[in-house]
């Protein structure tokens, strides 16, 4: 058993700070205001969308303030909102917990999500819906923030939901497309079997603890059986999946590409598809003392990691391949909080610099959209560094900062969770390690098909550097990919304690024998990518391959094969099975019955002939047979 | 007195009414032998009447005189309406009433 005696009761909030709700509230107004006013807000809608996140922004980072400026004891700040279910003794209420941990999602999600609005702004300046994407980008924000900062379970579930139906609307944003709409759906039914698992693990923590808030849960955990433990550790490992696209449940995230690239760069990048990692570093109560459960996590971020990783080495989608790409690193997220107390605090770093370096890289692709007709095939792209030379410096941060290159934000993060890994086990430390030089190459890979080489354009193509309402984003979003890992490197990990759980300890400033491998297997990654894509012209076309690894990796791993073998067909056969019986048993039974009871009552029918004297003849006999019973029974 | 002697002759009576009823497609001697059947039963109650030395057989009887003189006025007008619209008396030609 772990001890959690570094971890403090939250605070009743006072004063101002009883105000925290105004950060969920305002972005939710500001999507009401904009899905109910009309054509009205069309020309001023954005503008009010791009308020409403800066003014949580605000708020977040005044709570932050206030957080560092305050004891480390009152620190953690509870906000009870208001009785939401009572029935008989049974009671939940709507509260924020505003935490060490909370509070770093909230200010990342605002922050981050603030930078993509006004990128928005630009991106989506010819769209005549404009009005309809920031009202579901606001509605998104308010969903994700309900999720970070809810005190319970019930209440996280309720912005779950909320950030699942905004990541539908918006990856189907473009609804005219079919293939929009298919991902659409796609990432929604997925979705729900993860949901279908957290709302398991939800109700077995209302039925073990009478309770679904994060403090009951902590102090309920230590009690528990180890069946439980392990039952409800892995249903939420399942929402967990769900939500972050990790294996099993990967698949949706490769087609979400189709909603806009900011959606791409909020959603399902920085923000909505850490969520997973958020709720196993929430409920470390349980996954810490849970063999099985954390070594499910181990798993699951481990096999994740390299199944991205492969995906993205062979797609000519730059967004799949930052798609891919996104998977993998949340991976890395997962396999750090499933190794235990000493990796949670490399998980939200990691998840920290993620958010802004792949935020970054995924705006990047949208100005390469922009400037080449929403193509996004990497082998039409080519010579693009001079044109795009915004885009490309931004880009080329992000770029060395997600593999790792020391001192950018990545190499920090990245490099403690392999060495973490390590530490506990020598397959995980070995996945992390392989999993940090297929990064290097791919994106390697991506650099010199999109900023390298000959120009490889489609005819009437004129790529133009985008407008500074999109350039300033990634400007700020670069310098932090840059600045992030070096800034948090010392100060994360004691900020986590009281509510991540985890066991800081020394941080090296100077690669450890690890570290050195690391780097050298990036560089590594980055010599064959220079060598197969930048020594060489990249053809235009995808060559036809015959490699097996090509070959899967073109078509996502077979993941969607393996679906629909293993749950598609299957669920078809059997509703067709389903089908057949409710045709032929049950409507045939009843049918037969039916064709049973006319043809009794056909043969019956005969008796009414007409022929009056018959009836006499039927009377007649009646009377008899009565008169014959009467007289028997007098005898007997 | 033994009213054996008189119920065999009722006994009789009601059979040839009977027999009458089922047999013969005349509606008007069909309704005869009801009203055969209907005197069989009369004269039954009143040989029972007669031997237990009480009246209530013979009221029974008078009541079932009433009761067949109305019925013999709506039955014989059954009969008229359907010989004027059928041209038959033949209750076998009146077999409509069937599905």
């Amino acid at each position: 058993m772990i001890s959690l005696e570094t971890t403090f009761a939250p605070v009743l909030a006072t004063g101002l700070t009883s105000y925290a709700w105004l950060i969920i509230a305002i972005p939710a107004i500001s999507a009401a205001i904009l899905l109910l006013g009309g054509r009205l807000l069309d020309q001023v809608g954005h503008w009010l969308g791009v308020a409403a996140v800066t003014a949580s922004f605000v708020i977040a980072a005044c709570l932050f303030g206030y957080q560092l400026m305050s004891d480390e004891s009152a620190r953690a700040i509870s906000v009870p909102l208001y009785t939401w279910i009572a029935a008989g003794t049974w009671k939940v209420t709507a509260g924020l917990l505003i935490d060490q941990l909370s509070i770093l999602f909230a200010l990342l999600i605002t922050g981050v999500g603030a930078l993509i609005h006004l990128y928005s702004v630009g991106y989506m300046a010819h769209d005549e819906r404009r009005r309809r994407f920031f009202a579901y980008l606001n509605l998104f924000i308010a969903a994700m923030l309900t999720l970070v900062l809810a005190d319970n379970y019930l209440v996280l579930f309720v912005g779950w939901e909320g950030v699942g139906l905004a990541s539908y609307l918006l990856i189907g944003f473009w609804q005219h497309k079919p293939s929009a709409a298919a991902a659409a759906k796609k990432a929604f039914v997925m979705n729900r079997i993860g949901d279908l698992g957290l709302t398991m693990a939800v109700m077995s923590m209302l039925a073990l603890f009478g309770s679904s808030s994060f403090t009951a849960v902590n102090a309920g955990a230590e009690h528990l059986d180890a069946f439980w433990l392990s039952t409800i550790g892995l249903l939420l490992l399942l929402g967990a999946c769900g939500k972050s696209a990790q294996v099993p449940l990967q698949a949706w995230l490769l087609d979400a590409m189709e909603g806009p690239t900011p959606v791409s760069a909020l959603i399902h990048a920085a923000t909505m598809v850490t969520a997973g990692v958020y709720l196993v570093v929430r409920s470390h109560a349980i996954f810490s003392i849970s063999p099985v459960a954390s070594t499910a996590v181990v798993v699951v971020g481990a096999v994740t990691l390299l199944f991205g990783a492969w995906i993205g080495t062979s797609k000519d989608d730059i967004k799949k391949v930052l798609a891919g790409s996104t998977m993998s690193q949340i991976g890395y997220m997962m396999l750090a909080a499933g190794i235990g107390p000493v990796g949670y605090a490399f998980a939200i770093f990691h998840l920290l610099t993620h958010g802004f370096f792949k935020a970054n890289m995924f705006l990047g692709a949208g100005s390469i959209m922009h400037a080449m007709d929403d193509d996004v095939n990497m082998r039409h792209y080519g010579a693009l560094r001079k044109v795009l030379p915004w885009t490309f410096w931004t880009f080329a941060m992000g770029y060395l900062a997600i593999i790792g290159v020391p001192p950018l934000a990545g190499f920090f993060s990245k490099d403690h969770i392999i060495e973490a890994a390590f530490s506990t086990s020598m397959v995980a430390g070995l996945a992390a390690l392989i999993g940090a030089g297929i990064t290097a190459f791919y994106m390697t890979r991506l650099m010199f098909m999109t900023f390298g080489g000959q120009q490889r354009w489609l005819p009437g193509v004129h790529p133009h550097e985008s407008p500074k309402m999109m350039t300033i984003p990634l400007v700020v979003l670069a310098v932090f990919s840059v600045i992030a890992g070096a800034a948090m490197n010392a100060w994360i990990q004691d900020w986590l304690v009281p509510a991540a759980g985890n066991h800081p300890h020394e941080i090296e400033w100077l690669p450890t024998p690890i570290g050195w491998l690391t780097m050298l297997l990036v560089a590594a990654g980055v010599a064959l990518g220079w060598y197969l894509f930048g020594r060489q012209p990249v053809p235009s076309e995808a060559p036809a391959s015959r490699n097996p690894f090509t070959v899967a990796g073109r078509n996502d791993l077979f993941g969607d094969l393996i679906n629909d073998t293993v749950v598609v067909r299957p669920t078809m056969l059997a509703s067709r099975g389903l089908v057949a019986n409710d045709d032929r048993v049950i409507d045939g039974g009843v049918g037969g019955l039916a064709t049973l009871t006319v043809g009794l009552s056909n043969q019956v029918r005969k008796l009414q002939t007409g022929q009056v004297r018959n009836y006499a003849l039927t009377m007649t006999l009646g009377v008899v047979l009565v008169g014959v019973i009467v007289i028997l029974s007098q005898l007997g | 007195m033994s009213p054996d002697n008189y119920l065999y002759l009722a006994a009789a009576l009601f059979a040839i009414g009977t027999a009458g009823v089922m047999l013969r497609r005349n509606a008007l001697v069909a309704f005869m032998s009801v009203e055969l059947m209907l005197n069989a039963a009369n004269l039954a109650m009143v040989a029972f009447a007669s031997a237990r030395g009480n009246l209530d057989g013979q009221v029974a009887t008078f009541f079932v005189m009433v009761v067949a003189a109305a019925e013999v006025v709506v039955g014989l007008s059954i009969i008229i309406t359907i010989y004027r619209t059928r041209r038959s008396t033949s209750v076998d030609a009146a077999n409509l009433l069937k599905l």
